[in-house]
């Protein structure tokens, strides 16, 4: 079985985010591989265990991403290809292009991706893809099973599990709970340098940079306000109660 | 000039350092308090590779270089200096001279158990009456048929009574000196070799430090390490990879004290205000921050070296000598900075402290070192 991951390289969610020109700072900030992309490789690497096959993972951004490639190389995929272009690191809908037109070139049965990357959480590059590609999704699962072309997957529902069935070649989003996503050895560290990195532009894969642009821009990225100083309420308890009461009406107008 | 570590370096310091805060950190404080060998801890980091880190790929190992051991050791004592002794020992000088000495047969047998960590290796050359003075030792091997017949009392094992194998060194041709010493591979269930006394520690708890007794222990010809009188030669080719790997113990620990007192210093509030606004606290940190970059560049420069195997011995004493003087030092201005506080066990300060000291005096001491560089020096004339 073909299996493609498509990966991506965020902030560390512990990392303190500031911005600078209206852009996240990037000095001094640690990335990561997304943990639900990491779950997506986890789950490509227990399938290709029990089935055998070939894990490409495949990610497109600056050169520092290949971290996150070297991560996922050194937890047991096979190969990777990276896409390196300026014109390529544009909005959802650039990613989901380039990326397409990168799987165009290969084989495949199985394509995994996280849900969402939890730098933008926008949840859109692979479900876009799989419409560029013309093969079924299913979204956020938890489980996932394959017999023959047969997959089976598990979502959760509104606090239900709604099971979806669908045949290969299909794209599955991995939501948290998937799995638990295995730490790579030292010794994956070392195979994973040896393991083969296919770099490419947009030129390779045949698309031009103005076909890809983006189609939104961001028009201001800001902080979330400084949170203030929590209130003890005092007195007894009828008393906290009603101050309690006249804060929700007055303050805070949720009543 | 450029200090940067490969991506590859960076990615293995990185896991260590996960493994590290995520399976060590937390049980650090009961490791110490208990003195009790970390045995499941040990076995998941041969599990991650961490055993075997410098040995080829063939041979079980990593086949990681140098400088990524050095940061594993680093990383492994900022979160407990026991388990960076364990695994320092382990390796420096109980698996690599089997690794560099031993033929294939004996590097087939013992290389591939000790570097994922199925066994634990340790490293016996020092006696009651041979510390420093390693040339002095007393043990006797006498040659009896195909076997030799061990004699005499080792102390200070680090990982002794824990350990699979041992490498022993003992007295083939008395009256030789440094070339009348042997080597010799002791599995653990060597009939006539015996555990004695484990000792008390003022840190390190938790890592073991044991005397060995070899009371006509019979060693089969086989198991000598080298040829007869090679034995001084294996012991001392270690050394500056030794002494590297407790200039890196060091670091981790005094990197360890200094995170933990510029944190506190920046919560502690008295006259109304943090510590860390008073210029006197900004010094000390300012200061100490400043050491413990000289002691990294040190340390990390000589791991360079060795790892290209050029020549390092004086580089390698400065950076023991100056990376566990400054270990000594940093601990001992964080248990200040935490004041009170810092002097009682709910406080991982005087911990680092009471670890820091030993790596002045293990793997030769500071003392030596300096006779070492001293020696160098005249040398190059």
């Amino acid at each position: 079985m073909n299996i493609i991951v498509c990966i991506k390289q965020t902030f560390d969610t512990e990392a303190k985010i500031s911005l600078e020109n209206g852009a996240v700072k990037e000095d001094g900030v640690q990335f990561i591989l997304n943990p639900y992309d990491e779950y997506a490789v986890e789950e490509a690497l227990k399938i290709k265990e029990e089935q055998g096959g070939e894990v490409t993972v495949v990610t497109v951004g600056p050169a520092r991403v290949e971290e996150a490639i070297r991560t996922a190389l050194a937890m047991g995929a096979d190969e990777a290809i990276h896409i390196e272009d300026e014109a390529a690191y544009g909005d959802e809908y650039t990613i989901a292009e380039v990326l397409a037109a990168a799987i165009r070139q290969k084989s495949y049965d199985l394509i995994l991706a996280g849900n969402q990357a939890v730098d933008d959480g926008s949840g859109q590059v692979a479900v876009r893809l799989a419409q560029l590609l013309d093969i079924a999704h299913i979204s956020t699962i938890t489980k996932l099973e394959i017999h023959g072309t047969q997959v089976v997957a598990e979502r959760d529902a509104e606090g239900d599990t709604e099971i979806a069935e669908a045949s290969l070649p299909v794209l599955v989003t991995a939501q948290q709970g998937l799995n638990e996503p295995r730490y790579p050895s030292l010794i994956g560290i070392r195979k994973a340098s040896k393991k083969p990195l296919t770099k490419l532009t947009l030129a390779d894969l045949g698309l031009s940079a103005d076909a890809v642009g983006r189609k939104v821009t961001p028009v201001e990225v800001f902080l979330p306000a400084a949170k203030g100083a929590g209130r003890i309420l005092e007195g007894d308890t009828a008393m906290r109660v009603q101050e309690l009461v006249r804060e929700l009406r007055q303050t805070s107008k949720v009543l | 000039m450029e200090l940067r570590l490969s991506s590859e370096q960076e990615a293995m310091r990185k896991l260590v350092r996960d493994f590290a805060g995520r399976v060590i950190a937390p049980q650090a404080q009961s490791i110490d308090e208990t003195d009790a060998f970390p045995r499941s801890i040990v076995k998941q980091m041969g599990e991650l590779g961490l055993l075997g880190l410098p040995i080829p790929e063939e041979y079980g190992g990593v086949g990681a270089d140098y400088v990524s051991y050095m940061l594993a050791i680093e990383e492994i004592s900022y979160a407990s200096a026991a388990l960076g002794v364990i695994l320092a020992v382990h390796t420096s000088v109980g698996t690599l001279p089997i690794y560099h000495f031993g033929t294939p047969e004996q590097r087939e047998l013992y290389v591939p158990k000790l570097a994922t960590g199925e066994w634990i290796g340790a490293f016996a050359l020092t006696e009651p009456n041979a510390g420093s003075d390693a040339q002095s030792i007393q043990t006797r091997a006498v040659r009896d048929g195909d076997f030799y017949r061990l004699t005499g009392n080792k102390v200070f094992i680090t990982n002794g009574g824990e350990a699979d194998v041992y490498t022993v060194f003992a007295v083939t041709q008395p009256g030789m000196g440094a070339h009348g010493m042997s080597a010799f591979i002791v599995p653990k269930e060597t009939k006539g070799f015996h555990v004695g006394k484990k000792e008390r520690k003022m840190g390190l708890n938790g890592s073991s430090t044991a005397e060995l007794i070899f009371d006509e222990a019979w060693v089969p010809v086989e198991n000598r390490l080298g040829a007869e009188g090679e034995g001084f030669k294996i012991a001392m080719s270690q050394l500056d990879g030794g002494r590297i790997g407790i200039a890196a113990q060091a670091l981790g620990i005094a990197r360890a004290a200094f995170d933990a007192g510029k944190q506190y210093v920046a919560q502690r509030r008295q006259f109304g205000r943090p510590l860390a606004d008073f210029q006197s606290i900004q010094i000390t940190l300012a200061d100490l921050a400043m050491q413990i970059e000289a002691a990294k560049l040190l340390t990390y420069r000589a791991a360079t070296l060795r790892a290209r195997n050029a020549p390092c011995t004086m580089e390698a004493s400065m950076a023991k000598l100056f990376s566990t003087d400054t270990a000594m030092h940093v601990t001992t201005e964080a248990v200040q900075l935490f004041g009170g506080y810092g002097y009682t066990k709910d406080y991982p300060v005087e911990r680092y402290m009471r670890d820091a000291k030993v790596t002045q005096i293990y793997e030769g001491t500071n003392q030596i070192q300096r006779i070492v560089i001293a020696k160098s020096l005249a040398n190059k004339e």
